[in-house]
């Protein structure tokens, strides 16, 4: 049994495995299938400062290896998730990362510091949500946009800050290295690609938003490539995620550098993913004698 | 235990109708909690997301389920790949099912093309207190008509184009049942437009009313929030999920 523990900025994660925001709801959903403390962590459900409906269905795609959705951040609003959802996770013996999200750095900051007051392990703050309108991934494309919305965060709450990084931009190292200037304590990505598919019988595009973020197996290698490249551009840990379904694709995003990873889409396929995941992980240390997971977070070696 | 994921062995496999198939599988777990109108999340080869099919019929003393599907692009049609013996991968029993109640006189089933299947599990709830009304496009698209008289419910069969049954909607005997009153509650699964004037006949003659909704899904239990549908709760606008606060909806919830 290898030492599967790791820790970003401060947080200790039982081992590196956290379904990430949007999947997994508020846990409750899942813990029919598994007790939840066999995870690493859970990213919850993006949250907003006040609730909301989200867009018109349909929502969902299937698309070659993957999917697309454009859900649009539908939520109950911070203080339901601070009254219900959040003092029920915390029972449950796993690192809680609050996701968060807004339509100006300025609701950003008063959702952060809602949380402040209350037992959550670490706050990631989306800046890279491809389905609402305002806010989403505007502040995520623009490095000055996402520096303001950082710093603002960062101010308004001293709960370590993760922020979940955006691959639709021209560089991706240039708006990691903007938000750690500003004090995130960590990046998570990547969120999802924006596709787009139509309905060649009617014309219409299969989303009612017309277009959606791409997930799952077939955003895996462009993940892989975004995390090798921000974790050699910045000295906050990375969160590596997009794509991962099995333990070989969790070891070699944490291989190309990132501290620990997110499971989405593959949780669609298979509601034990992350815990099989975590197996495997084990499985591969084991097999080549490595002692802790820590032990290959960057180790890759490029030619 | 509220649902579950397994891999079950498919004990029996017919063709219904072109592109419709028929699967018996052994579950008994899942048979011994499922009620009529709950839905199976079916795993489809190498795909990412899974294919949500509704239970056509409950056997709880075998153990089986029976679900009826027709082929609508790839996903399903790797599921009608599988044979007899093999195993098909399913999280189950998921949503929220019709509502059933005994003490109901009489009620009407009305089920359009593919939507026809989890009628007629109510129909071997309610027997001969049921009318079941199935339309279909045409006759070669007719299924489960024997199934339906079998069960005792009464049977009316209609099709667009008349080569079966009655020429015409599904809406035609439903419209004449409910002025000639008694009908305690009409149940209905099918396509939007049928199933928006089903509601509208009960709301008219004042009758009780489910509908089971469809819409693309991801997860099936209600996590990832991706198969929203308009509905009014206490007044308010909800943006409800088929997967978990359906597929049944009362007809009166639902915003058309």
């Amino acid at each position: 049994m290898a030492d599967l523990s790791v820790n970003i900025c401060g947080v200790d994660f039982k081992n590196p495995v956290i379904p990430a925001s949007g999947v997994f709801g508020y846990g409750r959903e899942y813990e029919e299938f598994f007790p939840l403390d066999k995870l690493g962590g859970i990213a919850t459900k993006g949250t907003t400062i006040h609730r909301r409906t989200g867009n018109i269905s349909p929502r969902i795609a299937e698309t070659p290896a993957g999917m697309l959705n454009s859900v649009g951040l539908q939520n109950p609003g911070i203080d339901h998730f601070i009254s219900t959802e959040l003092p029920y996770l915390l029972t449950k013996n796993v690192t809680i990362l609050a996701n968060i999200a807004g339509s100006t750095p300025e609701e950003c900051a008063e959702t952060a510091s809602k949380l402040d007051d209350t037992d959550v392990h670490m706050i990631e703050l989306n800046i890279s949500c491809p389905n609402v309108k305002q806010g989403g991934a505007a502040f995520g494309t623009d490095c000055r946009m996402a520096e303001e919305v950082t710093r603002k965060v960062r101010e308004s709450t001293k709960k370590p800050l993760v922020v979940k990084l955006s691959p639709n931009v021209t560089s991706i190292t240039d708006i990691a290295k903007a938000v750690e200037s500003a004090g995130a304590d960590a990046v998570s990505l990547i969120n999802t690609l924006l596709g787009m598919r139509i309905d060649i019988n009617t014309r219409r595009p299969v989303l009612h938003n017309n277009v959606g973020g791409l997930s799952g197996p077939a955003v895996f290698p462009v993940a892989v490539r975004m995390v090798w490249q921000v974790a050699n551009a910045v000295k906050i840990p990375v969160i590596g995620m997009g794509g991962i379904s099995s333990g070989r694709d969790a070891v070699e995003m944490m291989i190309a550098g990132a501290s620990a990873v997110q499971v989405g889409a593959a949780i669609f396929t298979d509601p034990f993913a992350p815990v099989k995941i975590i197996e495997e992980m084990n499985a591969f240390l084991d097999s080549k004698n490595i002692k802790s997971v820590r032990d290959i977070i960057g180790t890759v070696e490029p030619w | 235990m509220k649902y579950t994921q397994g891999k079950y062995i498919i004990t029996g496999k017919t063709a219904l109708a072109r592109e419709i198939y028929s699967f018996e599988i052994s579950c008994h777990e899942v048979a011994g909690i499922a009620v009529s109108g709950q839905f199976v999340h079916i795993r489809a080869g190498n795909f990412t997301l899974r294919r949500p099919v509704s239970i056509c019929g409950i056997d709880r003393k075998k153990g089986t389920l029976r679900i009826v599907f027709e082929v609508r692009g790839e996903g399903t049609s790797e599921i009608a790949r599988l044979n007899k013996g093999e195993l098909i991968d399913m999280l189950a029993p998921l949503g929220h099912g019709f509502t059933i109640n005994h003490d109901f006189g009489k009620v009407v089933l009305v089920g359009g093309g593919i939507g026809t299947p989890p009628m007629l599990s109510l129909a071997n709830e309610y027997g001969e207190k049921a009318v079941a009304i199935c339309g279909f496009r045409n006759s070669s698209a007719v299924i489960l008509q024997e199934d339906f008289r079998a069960s005792g419910a009464e049977t009316i069969l209609c099709t667009d184009d008349g080569s079966a049954g009655i020429h015409g909607f599904v809406t035609q005997p439903l419209t004449e049942l409910a002025k000639n009153g008694g009908i305690d509650a009409v149940y209905s699964c099918g396509p939007m437009p049928m199933l928006r004037r089903v509601a509208e006949i009960c709301r008219e003659n004042n009758i009780y009313c489910e509908i089971s909704l469809e819409e693309r899904m991801a997860c099936g239990i209600g996590a990832c929030l991706g198969c929203a549908c308009r509905t009014v709760r206490n007044d308010e606008e909800y943006f409800a999920h088929v997967c978990k606060d359906g597929p049944v909806f009362r007809a009166e919830e639902v915003v058309w």
